[in-house]
């Protein structure tokens, strides 16, 4: 039952619960507008832009709404409850004087500036500001300092809010932003002007009220007005972060954060956020065909001729394999297309794993990332969630800042922003821990919601297979698996059954046969992620949107289309199924990847029993029903655990993560200038720490 | 008139260092007698005592003493109490706790004991400015001969309660004054005031239960305690009561500290003490009563204005911490409002928008002002700031630096306005630099 409270509002009587805070119990109940600049839903409440002034008529002076809460307002003398004026001439005289010392050192360059448009202190000024200045001596200037290749700063417009500083110490857990000096002099900047080192660290952009922290990439480019708003999913791995994706003509100028409390809160990783100068590089935007060892430009019929002709072969010959950023429809329609030519060797699992097997809970991030917070113990195997789900591991971090978490970790011992204890290295440390009781084995084992993460990298082959049984073992007692994916197509292909048919090859060993010869034929949707060196002398056609790893070994290329050119669905690893939408058109002849798949089936002559996209998505949703419920997350139904992988021999070798480099994990990450910038800067902050170190 | 204080009633009979400042004499000069039959009262006849005395927090603020310790938890929790002592005096004009501390440290340390019995806290943390280097090594000192004397410490004076008392040296900021910038830095963080509720009694040092008091708001009650609050009582007004340290400066031919009894008349009090005003009474411009932080008092008032919180208050000024800087009438005021403006400006921690920004405006504008350089209207819109400044901030530092601008303009106006005359007609300026 919630404590509530009488509190009188602009003159009407509301029933507040006692743990709000003003501005909530006004906004919520009193339906005011609180101006604000340093308050932040997400962040500590810092109450020192005193622009959420209100009036509690009877106290001495207004009160910063952001910071009291309705538990700490006394009733009036006649018991009355307290008064509280939002928008008396107390609170506009009060609201303006603040907006007036605002503005006074804020510099007037609006029009040279990026956030215009979409700047808080712009908007408020529009209320609360005055026509005309009184201030007549000199602005104050500040020195612009440097925070990396991704956000640029205008320190002259700071109004030092410290919801940068906040972010970076409170969600990014690395203490790299600080308010230095003091009183006028105050001003925020990074620890001897370093760059950020965090992967969260593009949010300050978002966070920041004015210009003073603006996107580096993006600058100059664009006016917020000027941009088409498509919201959509996000693909740098299997979070499926929502975002909106703003675009100018055909191209993608900058992507935003959408909140959604089950998944990203409101922040994006920085390879989410600006991976998008690698949409327009480096891209496969018309058919090609290898002749005498180098591609040449092709038309369509040209190209998908070739490659029906090879299809005509024998199935056992050929091979598909579908990679990471894939959407479901398309994977639907070559899996449909394989099935119908009798193709068993299929594989959505590029990176060799060979989970999938079993109920659906078996492969699923079951206790959902927002389940997270309900986690008192937490075992991490095999797995980096800081680069590998930067978001999974902001969740684990607000969790255990809370103060009721425990973490330990099998795997390598990774700098993730929280404390947790190092019980291993290996698979067969996994084994040790189920028998160990001192320590985090007690934590975890008395513990009343324990988690065990297990991240994909460490599935990989036989010998994931023996991993996961091992902690199919451990969870035996009541602890919750979580499987860890990072690539976002990988949940939708499993739930369609992209594996191996009966008798069919798996990645690794397709890979080996094609080495081989014997599969001669490979078909690649967008996998870029594998050893293209054994499959050189098979005939390999690939299909995808950028000239990577893929498309170099490749006889015959289909341009398709990037993430932000297609409507597509994408399960995400808590297998959330969300729609992605089209934001900009594929590049110059390319296509979505379903309707080449539909032109080529009609080629090869096993036409596809659908004409449009929603033809595709009926089949796929009478198929495999799981598909059609969007934006939900199944009901985890609790299923015995010790039936995952298989038994096997455990391995000493200690678990390597399968990230070396955060910025690099994809096709367009590595077409994107941006993303090298980070790299670089990462690269050169690690050489400087082992040269110090030695 | 009331009658001035004697000897025989001055708590700190040392205060000009004329004895020995070590734990002997302080027992000799009655430091540390019949302790342990105070706290043998308990805790809640302490509190009654200290509230019936009406002694108010001698910091600035004048917030009943008593009344604070009883905003502490009643018992213990699972989080300890703790007692800190603002020894942090910044204040411009301010010298009383450091004579204190340099002369009669045994008063304070006792003052810990038995307050921090009442609040039921097993440690005190004494904060000390940053500048005050002997002191520091005083009050170790004195911890030191307490410690060793079995005064403090493991049952302490006998009396079964267990003690720990530390000192913490500032870096020297002015902010790290109030209260709760006070417990930032002493948690080792930057000194910047918390927001206000919750306030220290709820969660004060690393969250616990805390009361921050005065160094002589502590150090009287020993003595108000062992010789009763009728005493005390005898000396000042209703709501005023008791004796008062205070330090005089400026343009007095004898500055000092002096223990005087509370609502003695400014006149009596610079007139007997600080051997008056240089050059006589009528020689007198203006007294800033309270430290820097209070509007300062044209003669007219001091000729009759009781030093006391009410009669100041009345006066639109306040007893602050009884600072009392005297300007006589070679005193350029509206450059010595400016510097304290600039002390304002230089000292605000920068955390809140209003004083941050507001503090530098006004300063530059004062600045205009000591030469002239400046509108008429602009001394309208510099109180207009002030008032935007005051009320509007985390902490007190913004009224304290609006306050003395308030005061220059309520009661020298003209001397402003004839000095942007002045300019303006290209009459030359004379400014007599106020430090």
């Amino acid at each position: 039952m919630t404590d509530l409270r009488k509190l009188n509002i602009d003159g009407v009587e509301h029933e507040v619960p006692a743990e709000y805070t003003l501005m909530q119990a006004c906004e919520e109940y009193g339906g005011a507008e609180i101006p604000r600049f340093c308050y932040h839903e997400r962040l500590s409440v810092a109450g020192n832009c005193r622009m959420c002034l209100v009036e509690w008529v009877g106290a001495p002076k207004p009160q910063a709404s952001c910071a009291l809460q309705v538990k700490d307002l006394r009733p009036n003398r006649d018991g009355t409850p307290a008064n509280i004026r939002t928008n008396s001439e107390t609170v506009k005289k009060a609201r303006e004087g603040v907006m007036e010392f605002l503005l006074i050192n804020h510099p007037l360059d609006c029009p040279i500036c990026d956030q215009g448009g979409e700047c808080d202190l712009q908007d408020q000024a529009m209320g609360y500001g005055r026509d005309t200045s009184r201030f007549e001596e000199n602005k104050r200037a500040v020195d612009d300092k440097h925070m990396g290749p991704l956000v640029n700063t205008i320190m002259t417009r700071c109004i030092q809010c410290t919801r940068c500083v906040r972010f970076i110490t409170e969600v990014a857990g690395v203490q790299e932003i600080g308010l230095v000096n003091r009183g006028e002099n105050a001003e925020i900047t990074t620890y001897l002007e370093e760059s950020l080192t965090s992967e969260m660290s593009g949010n300050v952009i978002d966070l920041c009220p004015v210009g003073a922290l603006t996107s580096k990439p993006y600058a100059f480019n664009a006016r917020p007005w000027e941009l088409d708003k498509v919201e959509s999913i996000d693909v740098m791995d299997a979070v499926g972060s929502n975002i909106r994706v703003d675009s100018r003509r055909d191209a993608v100028l900058r992507i935003l954060p959408i909140n959604n409390d089950d998944v990203n809160e409101e922040w994006i990783s920085d390879k989410t956020r600006f991976v998008w100068d690698g949409l327009a590089r480096q891209r496969l935007d018309r058919p090609f065909i290898r002749e005498n060892g180098k591609l040449r430009p092709a038309n369509w019929d040209e190209a998908l001729g070739v490659v029906a002709e090879k299809l005509k072969g024998d199935p056992s010959l050929m091979a598909a394999i579908a990679g990471d950023l894939c959407d479901a429809e398309s994977m639907k329609a070559l899996k449909d297309l394989m099935d119908s030519l009798g193709v068993k060797n299929i594989d959505c699992r590029q990176d060799g794993s060979l989970i999938g097997e079993g109920p659906r809970q078996s492969y699923l991030f079951n206790t959902t990332i927002a389940g997270l917070e309900e986690a008192d113990a937490i075992l991490l195997v095999g797995t980096n969630p800081r680069h590998e789900a930067p978001l999974v591991n902001t969740r684990i971090r607000k969790t255990w800042i809370e103060g009721n978490l425990e973490i330990g970790m099998i795997g390598e011992a990774v700098d993730l922003t929280y404390s947790y204890e190092h019980v291993g290295t290996s698979a067969a440390d996994v084994a040790k821990f189920a028998k160990a009781r001192s320590g985090f084995a007690k934590t975890f084992k008395s513990a009343k919601n324990p988690v065990i993460i297990v991240g994909a990298g460490a599935l990989k082959g036989e010998a994931g297979l023996s991993l996961l049984e091992a902690v199919g073992q451990l969870a035996k007692s009541g602890a919750t698996v979580n499987i860890l994916h990072g690539a976002a197509s990988r949940v939708g292909g499993l739930d369609m059954g992209f594996v191996p048919g009966e008798g069919g090859l798996s990645t690794d060993a397709i890979l080996d046969a094609a080495q081989q010869g014997a599969i001669e034929t490979v078909y690649l949707m967008g996998a870029d992620e594998l050893d293209t060196s054994k499959i050189k002398d098979a005939f390999v056609i690939y299909q995808g949107h950028h000239g990577d790893n893929g498309a170099h070994v490749a006889d015959v290329i289909l341009p398709g289309a990037a993430y932000t050119e297609k409507s597509g669905l994408y399960v995400n690893m808590e297998g959330r199924v969300q729609m992605a939408n089209r934001a900009v058109p594929p590049k110059g002849d390319a296509k979505e990847d379903w309707a080449i798949l539909r032109a080529l089936s009609a080629q090869v002559g096993r036409v596809l029993p659908y004409d449009n996209l929603e033809a595709l998505r009926a089949k796929l949703f009478a198929d495999h029903p799981t598909f059609m419920s969007l934006d939900t997350v199944p009901e985890y139904e609790a299923y015995d655990t010790t039936s995952l992988g298989a038994k096997g021999g455990l391995s000493s070798e200690p678990l390597v993560n399968p990230i070396v480099d955060f910025y690099m994990t994809n096709a367009i990450a590595r077409a994107s200038n941006v993303m090298a910038e980070c790299s670089a800067v990462i690269e050169e902050k690690n050489a400087t720490v082992k040269e110090a170190a030695e | 008139m009331a009658e001035l204080l004697q000897d025989k009633d001055r708590i700190f009979q040392n205060l000009y260092g004329l004895n020995d400042h070590g734990l002997d004499a302080a027992r000799d000069r009655g430091a540390w007698l019949g302790t342990s039959a105070i706290l043998a009262q308990g805790k809640d006849w302490i509190i009654d005592q200290v509230k019936s005395s009406g002694l108010r927090g001698r910091g600035g603020a004048g917030f009943p003493t008593g009344l604070k310790w009883s905003f502490m938890p009643k018992e213990v929790g699972n989080r300890p109490h703790y007692l800190v002592v603002n020894a942090d005096e910044s204040e411009p004009g301010s010298c009383k706790d450091r004579d204190i501390m340099r002369h009669d440290p045994h008063l304070l340390i006792e003052g810990c004991l038995v307050a921090s019995f009442a609040m039921q806290a097993h440690a005190c943390y004494i904060y000390l400015r940053g500048e005050y280097v002997l002191e520091r090594n005083r009050i170790q000192a004195a911890i030191d001969e307490a410690y060793a004397a079995g005064l403090v410490g493991k049952n302490a004076c006998g009396t079964g309660w267990d003690f720990d008392i530390y000192m913490a040296h500032g870096a020297g900021a002015y902010i790290c004054g109030e209260e709760t910038a006070l417990l930032e830095s002493l948690e080792g963080k930057k000194g910047q005031p918390r927001l206000k509720p919750p306030f220290p009694a709820n969660a004060g040092l690393y969250g616990c239960p805390t009361t921050v008091n005065n160094v002589e708001s502590i150090a009287v009650v020993p003595t108000i305690l062992r010789r009763g609050v009728d005493w005390w009582t005898q000396f000042g007004r209703d709501n005023n009561k008791g004796t008062k340290v205070f330090s005089i400066s400026g343009h007095v031919n004898t500055p000092c500290n002096v223990e005087e009894a509370m609502s003695i008349p400014m006149k009596t009090l610079l007139e007997t003490h600080a051997g008056g005003v240089r050059g006589g009474w009528d020689n007198l411009k203006c007294v800033i009563p309270g430290g820097s932080s209070v509007p300062l008092l044209p003669k007219e008032i001091c000729d009759t204005v009781l030093m006391d919180f009410d009669a100041l208050r009345e006066n639109q000024s306040g007893l602050g911490t009884a600072a009392v800087i005297v300007m006589d009438q070679s005193t350029d005021v509206v450059k010595a409002i400016a510097r304290l403006s600039y002390f304002y400006k230089h000292e605000s921690c920068g955390q809140c928008t209003p004083c941050r920004e507001g503090t530098g405006w006004m300063w530059r504008v004062m600045e205009r002002m000591v030469v002239g350089n400046a509108k008429t209207s602009e001394i309208d819109m510099l109180l207009d700031v002030s008032k935007q400044v005051e009320g509007h901030t985390i902490c007190a530092l913004g009224d304290a630096a609006a306050w003395p601008i308030q005061g220059l303009i309520r009661h020298f106006r003209h001397e402003i306005e004839e000095r942007i005359d002045n300019y303006r007609a290209d009459k030359p300026i004379f400014v007599q630099a106020a430090e």
